[in-house]
Order: C-alpha cells, then sequence, then structure tokens
C-alpha cells in the first residue's frame, strides 16, 4: 500500500494514528498502556470531528477532489449489484469521461450515468481526469431517453472539475450538446435522481444535472465556477489565498446549497469524509437512492416532467417592485 | 430598403476607443476590425457596423438599440422591468457585488443585463429578449433568467414566436454562485415546453456569447443566427488556449467558426437582419 495522501489540516489526525499503531504494536502491553490506547481513540474520533465540522469552503474542495475519494467507478463496485456499460454515443465516439449502462441496484434495475476522474495518472489521462467532451453529453442524453422508452429510472453520478474546454470540444459543439441536455432532460418521463459525489462544475456538472431529486455529498461541492476560475477572473490571479477567497464567496457547499433551495438532500459522509471510509458511504448512499427510487416511482411519470419544471422554476433570488436601484 | 426609422440611430456604448487628441470626444472611433478611425455618425448610419469599404465590423450596439433595430418603431412593450437583481450570496470580490450592481447601473443607464417584452417586427408579434454585454459582460443572473423564463412562458400561452439576442462574455454569472447555473437549467426547460407546444425560437448570436449563456438557450434556437465574427463558444479562449497549450485556429470561435462546424445556421449581417428574421418566421407559420 502507498502511503495514504494526507491534506494539510488533516496532519493532526494522521499523526495520532501514527502513535496509535505504535503504541498497538507493543507487545504485552501494560494496564497504562491500555488506557493510553483508549483515550487515544477517543481523542481521535474527537479531533477529526472538530477538523471536519469546521471546514472551511477552500478545504471543503480539497476533500472533494482527494485522490482517495470514492469515485463513479468504485460505487459502481460498492453500491450496485450489476453494471452493464453501454459505451455508444452514435455520433462521434465514446468518452471516458462519462460512464453509461445499465445497472441494478438490489431488485431495481435503472440506468446509470456518470462522470468518472481516474485515480492514478494513467488512469486520470484515461478517463480525462472526468471533463467530458460534447460525445460524452451526447452519450448520457442518449443512453437516459433509452431507460425512458423502457421505464428505467435514470441515476447520475456527478463527479467533474468541468466540461472539458479543447479545441476539438468547441468544434464539436460543447456549450449546444450542454444545452440540449439540460432541455431534453427536463421533459424525460423517467424518475432522475442526482447526486454530486465530488466535484459539481459548472456547466459540465448541470449537463447532467438536471433531475426530480438532486442530492450532494456532506463534503462535495456544486458550483457555477471553480474557485480558482473565479480568482483568476474577480481577484486577476488564481493564487491559492484568492481562490480560497473566492470558495468562501460562491457559497457552494452542501449546506449553503440546500439553504439556496438547489437542492433536495445533503448525504453524510463517515467520520473524516468519504475518503477514510468507501464501505460506509456506499451504504449511505445506497440508502439514499432506494429510499428515493421508492418516493418517485409513486409519480405518474406523465406528472414527473411538470413537477421537475416547477423544482427548476422556483430557483432564483430577486427583488420585485422594490426600489430602482440597488442601494 | 432601410428598415430603420431615423430615430434609431443613436448612440452606442461600450468599444468606444479614446479619441485622438484634438477630436472632440465622441466624434470619431477607432474600428477594431480594420483599426481605421470613422466618423461616429456614419457608424451609426451603418447600424453600428463600419462604413469602411471592405470591412464592416459590427460594433457594440445597446440592447436598447438593438429594439430600435430590430422591431418596428414604438412597438415595444416592455415586461418585468421591475425585476431587479438582488445579492442572495452577499458576494464581495475586490469589491462589493451590491456596489459593482450600483455602478453598472449607473454606467449602462439599464438595471440589469437582459430585457424581454413584446413587440413587432413588420408587423409580425413577437417576443423579444435581450442582454446587453456591457452590464457585468452580459452575464446571467436570476432576473436574466426569470425574465427570459416569464417571457418564454408567455410566448407559450399566446403561441407567440420567441427572439432572443444574446451578447454575453460572461455566461452564468458568478456573483449569484449556483443559483446563476440553475437559470441555465429554468431558462432551457421554459423553451422544452415551448417547443413542446410548437413554438418557434430564433436565437440570434452576438459578440460575445460564451460559457453558461452559450450552454443553454442561446444554442437552443429552431434556427440558430449569428453577426459576423462575434466570439461564440463554450471555454473562454484564453482558458482554452492554457488547457491545449497550442495556437488555436485564426477563426477559433467566431461565428464562422461554428457555421463551418454546423452549429449556426446562418450569419447575417445587421442590416439585413429585420428581413432575415420575418422570413424566417413567415416560414415557420407563426
Ligand atoms: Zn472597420
Amino acid at each position: 500500500m502507498p502511503p495514504p495522501q494526507i491534506l494539510q489540516f488533516e496532519r493532526p489526525i494522521f499523526e495520532m494514528e501514527e502513535q496509535l499503531q505504535k503504541l498497538q504494536e507493543q507487545s504485552n502491553p501494560s494496564a497504562h498502556i491500555k488506557a493510553a490506547i483508549r483515550n487515544l481513540r477517543v481523542e481521535i474520533k474527537r479531533k477529526t470531528r472538530e477538523i471536519f465540522d469546521n471546514l472551511d469552503p477552500w478545504q471543503t474542495v480539497k476533500v472533494a477532489r482527494h485522490p482517495e475519494r470514492p469515485q463513479t467507478l468504485d460505487y459502481l463496485e460498492l453500491v450496485f449489484d450489476e453494471f452493464i456499460e453501454l459505451h455508444g454515443d452514435k455520433s462521434f465516439r465514446d468518452d471516458p469521461a462519462m460512464l453509461s449502462g445499465f445497472a441494478k441496484l438490489e431488485d431495481r434495475k435503472v440506468m446509470f450515468v456518470g462522470q468518472h476522474k481516474g485515480r492514478t495518472l494513467d488512469e486520470r489521462n484515461a478517463h480525462n481526469y472526468g471533463m467530458p467532451n460534447p460525445e460524452g453529453y451526447c452519450k448520457a442524453l442518449a443512453k437516459m431517453e433509452t431507460a425512458a422508452k423502457f421505464g428505467l429510472p435514470i441515476i447520475c453520478f456527478i463527479d467533474t472539475p468541468g466540461a472539458y474546454p479543447g479545441i476539438g470540444a468547441e468544434e464539436r459543439g460543447q456549450a449546444y450538446q450542454i444545452a440540449v441536455n439540460l432541455r431534453d432532460m427536463s421533459r424525460l418521463k423517467t424518475p432522475i435522481i442526482c447526486v454530486v459525489i465530488g466535484e459539481g462544475g459548472s456547466g459540465g456538472a448541470l449537463g447532467i444535472g438536471i433531475g426530480d431529486h438532486i442530492c450532494v455529498l456532506q463534503f462535495a461541492y456544486y458550483s457555477v465556477i471553480s474557485p480558482e476560475g473565479c480568482a483568476g477572473i474577480l481577484w486577476k490571479q488564481a493564487t491559492p489565498e484568492n481562490s480560497a477567497a473566492a470558495a468562501q464567496a460562491l457559497k457552494f457547499t452542501a449546506p449553503n446549497l440546500l439553504e439556496l433551495g438547489v437542492i433536495d438532500e445533503v448525504i453524510p459522509e463517515p467520520l473524516g469524509g468519504a475518503h477514510r471510509d468507501h464501505r460506509a458511504i456506499a451504504s449511505t448512499l445506497k440508502k439514499s437512492l432506494l429510499k428515493n427510487l421508492k418516493s418517485l416511482s409513486k409519480v405518474p411519470v406523465d406528472e414527473l416532467p411538470d413537477h421537475r419544471y416547477e423544482k427548476f422554476r422556483r430557483i432564483g433570488a430577486f427583488d420585485e417592485g422594490g426600489i430602482s436601484d440597488a442601494s | 430598403m432601410s428598415s430603420v426609422p431615423k430615430q434609431d440611430l443613436d448612440s452606442w456604448r461600450g468599444q468606444v476607443s479614446k479619441p485622438k487628441r484634438g477630436v472632440p470626444e465622441g466624434l470619431w472611433v477607432r474600428c477594431d476590425g480594420c483599426h481605421a478611425t470613422v466618423f461616429r455618425k456614419e457608424v451609426d448610419k451603418a447600424l453600428g457596423v463600419c462604413p469602411e469599404p471592405g470591412c464592416g465590423h459590427h460594433f457594440y450596439v445597446s440592447a436598447a438599440t438593438r429594439i430600435r433595430q430590430l422591431l418596428d418603431a414604438d412597438s415595444f412593450e416592455e415586461w418585468d422591468a421591475n425585476l431587479l437583481p438582488s445579492d442572495p450570496l452577499q458576494f464581495a470580490d475586490k469589491k462589493s457585488y451590491k456596489d459593482r450592481l450600483v455602478s453598472e447601473q449607473k454606467k449602462t443607464g439599464m438595471k440589469e443585463a437582459g430585457i424581454v417584452g413584446r413587440g413587432y417586427m413588420r408587423g409580425r408579434p413577437l417576443v423579444l429578449g435581450l442582454t446587453d454585454s456591457a452590464f457585468i459582460m452580459g452575464s446571467m443572473g436570476s432576473v436574466v433568467g426569470e425574465k427570459l423564463t416569464r417571457a418564454i412562458e408567455r410566448a407559450t400561452e399566446k403561441n407567440l414566436p420567441v427572439v432572443i439576442v444574446s451578447g454575453s462574455g460572461g455566461g452564468a454569472r458568478m456573483h449569484e454562485g449556483i443559483l446563476s447555473l440553475m437559470q441555465m437549467g429554468k431558462v432551457s426547460a421554459a423553451l422544452a415546453r415551448f417547443h413542446e407546444a410548437g413554438g418557434l425560437f430564433i436565437s440570434l448570436l452576438t459578440n460575445p456569447t460564451m460559457g453558461g449563456v452559450a450552454a443553454s438557450f442561446a444554442s437552443l434556437g429552431d434556427v440558430v443566427l449569428a453577426e459576423p465574427k462575434a466570439l461564440i463558444g463554450f471555454a473562454g479562449p484564453r482558458v482554452v488556449k492554457s488547457t491545449v497549450n497550442i495556437e488555436l485556429p485564426e477563426d477559433f470561435q467566431t461565428s464562422e467558426f461554428l457555421l463551418e462546424h454546423g452549429f449556426v445556421d446562418r450569419i447575417v449581417e445587421r442590416k439585413n437582419m429585420r428581413t432575415e428574421i420575418a422570413r424566417i418566421i413567415d416560414y415557420c407559420g407563426k
């Protein structure tokens, strides 16, 4: 096992865990050491909770991007009982940043669509760091239409820094494909559940994000622009300090999103974040998916698009008929 | 045939260069296309297009000017002018969003980046929406999203064609965060219902149309028109360049580039815009 990747603010936890390991390695520990082990365990929990209860938005972004955080392929393994991948976008090529296919969740058959980033350098290159090209959005929509045709609910996992900003992507209509997905997802006559599992990067995330129930994992984020991108434009330089300030200003953490009325549910992560316990987050996520599939299955499919419309229709904040200047 | 009444030839703001020494401000402007210094009155007369032979550069024109250029005189009835931006995130970068709104309102004389309403184009009734790139780069926040959505909903009820003129370099407005992103979904969903009801949507792309505006309503026209040489795309050219690390094609993300790749139906010069749009409306029986 390679050494775990540690974020700066996680360091105190790992230091205590190292200490704990050393104590546990002692053969015939004295009662004194046994007590120390017990205390340390409690202290580790306390410290972890303290750190993760007080993450600032920029630290949350770091957790959302943590290399060991579970990704789409991990969840396909841990949450779903079967995944039959369907590769074809029928227009240009198979986009490895966007995965789709039939999946089974216990006895429920669904269509799965999700972005995948990859973990090792090779994987990340192979999946283009989770940044889909237009054909990825095209594939996603094609599979969703198949799902609607055959009455399968759709589950979308969002985890992307954004849609790929490349020359080919522009030539093949990145803007158009995302727009079409927004338009057509809004009318699909089948339940759609969207889960932001890590990064919800702008239009690239929204391109598979029009659904009936929108969830965000506790330390995921969902934003109009990356903190670095925002810092580069509004603070003129994407330094870590400016990016942290932008992260604060953009109000994109799960509690903020809930408060702004943009999402329906925050899915709690295990102590210390999803990367500390893949199985635990998978189990929580699975329960949420099953619960929401069940409740959405009670809505007649013909009514779903209008409910979905009303849901997005309500979003926004403005003054109506007030005084003319914002002063 | 000149389709624009005399009063349309009003002033326009934006990309007006500093006058040369000794030249009264505003009398002359420098053209970004041919770099000639041209007589401002001549530009105005040509609907904000450079009069130099062989140039034809399309200058920025304000939403108000565009309304006069496109619609029959005095036929525009603005809707939802009382929708004003708020500051839901209490956003501040180096400047607070509140202050920025006030200074943008002062600078442009507009309350927001978007205007919607109904009017007549050569006698044809239609719903018109515009974003003005002078107001926070024409970016879409809650007000632009709400105004466009209401306009599309009314057009659906009244069975009127919709024309939206996009001029948005800023895409979804950062200062309203995720709420701006969601406006993309909201407006696109309204267009989906309009589309199902058989509505005609003509999208006119002007310089610039980028990001979240390009990736939502602006791309969804039954017919997509663009003014010549407008910058249109998803990612900003600087972002693309720093990602791919090679020189970008010379016409990258221009109207001509989009036409070549199949995402724009026609490139239309400003002087022909009214005629073209009216003709499309007639073809679609609206
Ligand atoms: Zn010129």
